[in-house]
């Protein structure tokens, strides 16, 4: 009998404490809208690998503050209708603390409103430059803007001295907003657009276009603002077209299947690159190097598959958030979000992030790196 | 009075109107009423489509074109031209009635698979339009949607817009259910069965095909003025997108041709399964096609018929 009632109090003490430690170590929800599938998956499924991968990671060493982490991740299929519902999913039903996702810009300005309505702190891996211009108090991201890309490009040109260029631009989202902010920014570099040109993202033969660029008198260089397999159909046709001037694509291209893909054309091709691209051809002394080779080892060993600069954002997004955690007086989104904003000198994949309330990307020109594709490899050039 | 109200033909509508007063005290948050009102929304322009495809037996594979043209109407005519929202909602309807009108004169003359390329190739046209004509509407990114504001107050909150997209799909139950049981009604239902005998019995078969074909894009054009409302922010793809319209078709053959209920079941089933099914995560979509499949060979006239009947066979 008393051996009997000595067990229930052992029971019930057993349940007390665990309800205590449970009560103790709370779960942090971490919300994600990613273009898992569809037209976007080539931006969205290294994103959801590496999301799943750093969760996973960062429990198994205890979770943040002794505060496991669960990902509450939903796929939107690069429909913005559809992000816009999970986006308010997340706010309402899974209650989450912080949100990283949104692989496009559509999708994103779909789901900001909604977040900045919850006050829930969204951290954005789209590239276009509205997405923090004007600042939105809760919404960040990590890419580079198209804009400095195109700054990044043109710098490139005026050391090589040339100033004439053609445009050949992809007519999806990336390749316009980047055509436009490169047309935009070239005369403060005393660049002069010749000549445009624009593709379809389902285009199989550019040779036309080209043409018309090689015929135009006084084109020194051609520059291809496009994501995925469109430009390295260019970058073939310009090849096959013998174009004796330089030719420049964007950083939306970067990955180990444009250069496959592109073949023997793409040799002396340059783009503004992340340092990931590089890994281990990154200086022995550069900041970046650690983190670059950390990321690329876990992740191929992880998935089997090569980086791409896609999970690179949702790299440092899902960081910068795990830092700004870790910093917080409490796991409140409201109290997050201003840990975010005070990123300082973080070091990801992408750049140095230094984020401020007028700056919710937080990077400069030097996370770029001009690369050129020389023998199938990508080459750092100064 | 219960017993001529489950007699009326308005029973549907009756229905739907009861559903969406009760839904808001039985759903937990408004998360579930953004899930209805997208329910609401896709309903109103899949029964425009409806009374095309199943009324008058005409196939239009470009139908979310025309929600394309209702939606950026709301988004530019405030943002570019300082036209009030209601107003430019009227004007996208009346401009997608016009591009109707236009383009259906001559593609209606056109029968079975070559009508469905044709009205392809029109959503496929104002698509284009919309990604490309980036100065006005943003580009394939899309734009921002000014928000409503009537009498001085901004119009916001889900709730808001749950009742107003519920009372449109209400009222346009009961003009569809009007349609259903009017003369026209009768007409289209004899050239869906028989183009040659509606012109023997003297049906202006042209006439009234153009006239659904109208009345078909402005349910879209409605529908997708409201989207655009509801959401704030529109993308050419996630209004006027090619899987948009598919989307549709398959909303009003899953739900069942002819039914008013019918487009009613079928987004309900496309806006709500893939909201349940993220359990199973990497397998939603084959999930998703499995139930669109065992649906389509168990009930093949479509859900609402093929239940309605059952049930009548049981009650008689």
């Amino acid at each position: 009998m008393v051996g009997r009632i000595l067990g229930s109090v052992a029971i019930a003490a057993t349940l007390v404490a665990g309800g205590w430690s449970g009560a103790r170590a709370e779960e942090i929800r971490i919300g994600s809208v990613v273009s898992s599938t569809g037209p976007a998956s080539l931006l969205g499924d290294p994103q959801k690998r590496t999301l799943e991968m750093l969760v996973e990671d960062i429990n198994a060493k205890g979770g943040i503050k002794g505060n496991k982490l669960k990902l509450v991740l939903y796929d939107d299929g690069g429909d913005a209708n559809a992000a816009r519902t999970f986006a308010t999913r997340l706010a309402e039903e899974d209650k989450v603390a912080v949100v990283i996702g949104g692989s496009t810009t559509g999708t994103t300005m779909a789901m900001a409103p909604v977040f900045e309505d919850a006050e829930i702190p969204f951290m954005s891996f789209a590239g276009a430059i509205q997405v923090i211009k004007p600042v939105r108090k809760w919404v960040f991201k990590t890419p580079h803007t198209d804009l400095m890309a195109c700054e990044k490009i043109f710098t490139d040109l005026n050391a090589r001295k040339l100033s004439k260029v053609a445009f050949l631009s992809g007519t999806d989202g990336f390749g316009k907003s980047m055509r436009d902010q490169c047309v935009a920014a070239a005369p403060k570099f005393g660049i002069e657009v010749v000549h445009e040109e624009t593709y379809g993202p389902r285009d199989a033969d550019m040779t036309p276009q080209l043409t018309n660029i090689k015929n135009k008198a006084g084109v020194q260089a051609i520059i291809i603002p496009g994501i995925g397999q469109g430009p390295a159909i260019g970058v073939r046709n310009y090849k096959q077209l013998a174009i004796a001037v330089p030719l420049y694509v964007s950083h939306g291209v970067a990955s180990k299947e444009f250069i496959a893909l592109a073949g023997e054309g793409a040799e002396g091709v340059r783009l503004p690159a992340a340092a990931l691209l590089l890994g281990e051809k990154l200086a022995a002394d550069d900041p970046q190097r650690p983190v670059v080779l950390d990321y690329t080892k876990a992740y191929e060993k992880k998935t089997g598959q090569p980086v791409s600069g896609f999970g690179g954002f949702a790299y440092d997004g899902f960081m910068i958030v795990a830092e700004a955690m870790k910093r917080a007086p409490s796991n409140k989104p409201a109290a997050i979000r201003d840990e975010i904003e005070k990123t300082k000198g973080f070091v990801g994949v992408d750049g140095i992030y230094n984020m401020s309330p007028q700056d919710h990307m937080g990077l400069d020109l030097s996370g770029f790196r001009m690369v050129e594709i020389r023998k199938g490899d990508w080459v750092a050039v100064p | 009075m219960l017993n001529r109200m489950l007699r009326s033909r308005y029973l549907p509508a009756f229905l739907m109107l009861a559903a969406m007063l009760a839904l808001p005290y039985v759903l937990p948050s408004t998360y579930y009423l953004r899930v209805a009102s997208m329910v609401f929304v896709f309903a109103l322009a899949a029964m425009g489509l409806n009374l095309l495809l199943g009324l008058a037996g005409q196939v239009s594979l470009g139908h979310a074109g025309f929600m394309g043209v209702g939606a950026y109407a709301v988004a530019i005519g405030p943002t570019h031209l300082g036209v009030p929202a209601i107003p430019s909602a009227l004007a996208g309807v009346a401009l997608s009635c016009l591009l109707a009108y236009l383009m259906g004169r001559p593609i209606l003359k056109l029968k079975g698979y070559y009508l469905a390329v044709a009205t392809l190739g029109c959503g496929l046209l104002i698509s284009m339009v919309l990604t490309n004509e980036a100065q006005w509407t943003g580009g394939p990114d899309g734009m921002g949607v000014p928000r409503l504001v009537l009498f001085d107050a901004p119009v916001r909150g889900v709730q808001t817009w749950y009742y107003v997209c519920g009372v449109a799909l209400v009222i346009g139950m009961v003009l569809a259910i009007n349609l259903t049981f009017s003369p026209t009604g009768r007409a289209l239902r004899a050239i869906r069965d028989s183009e040659v005998a509606a012109r023997v019995v003297g049906i202006d078969v042209a006439r009234q095909k153009l006239f659904v074909f109208v009345l078909s894009a402005a349910y879209a054009a409605v529908a997708g003025s409201l989207l655009a409302f509801v959401n704030g922010h529109i993308t050419p793809d996630s209004t006027s997108g090619f899987l948009r319209s598919i989307e549709l078709i398959t909303m009003v053959v899953l739900g069942g041709t002819g039914a008013v209920l019918g487009p009613v079941a079928g987004a309900a089933i496309l806006v709500i399964l893939p909201q349940a099914l993220t359990v199973f995560h990497d397998y939603e979509h084959m999930i998703l096609g499995l139930v669109m499949m065992a649906c389509m060979i168990a009930l093949r006239q479509g859900l609402v018929p093929a239940l309605t009947a059952r049930f009548r066979e049981r009650t008689a």
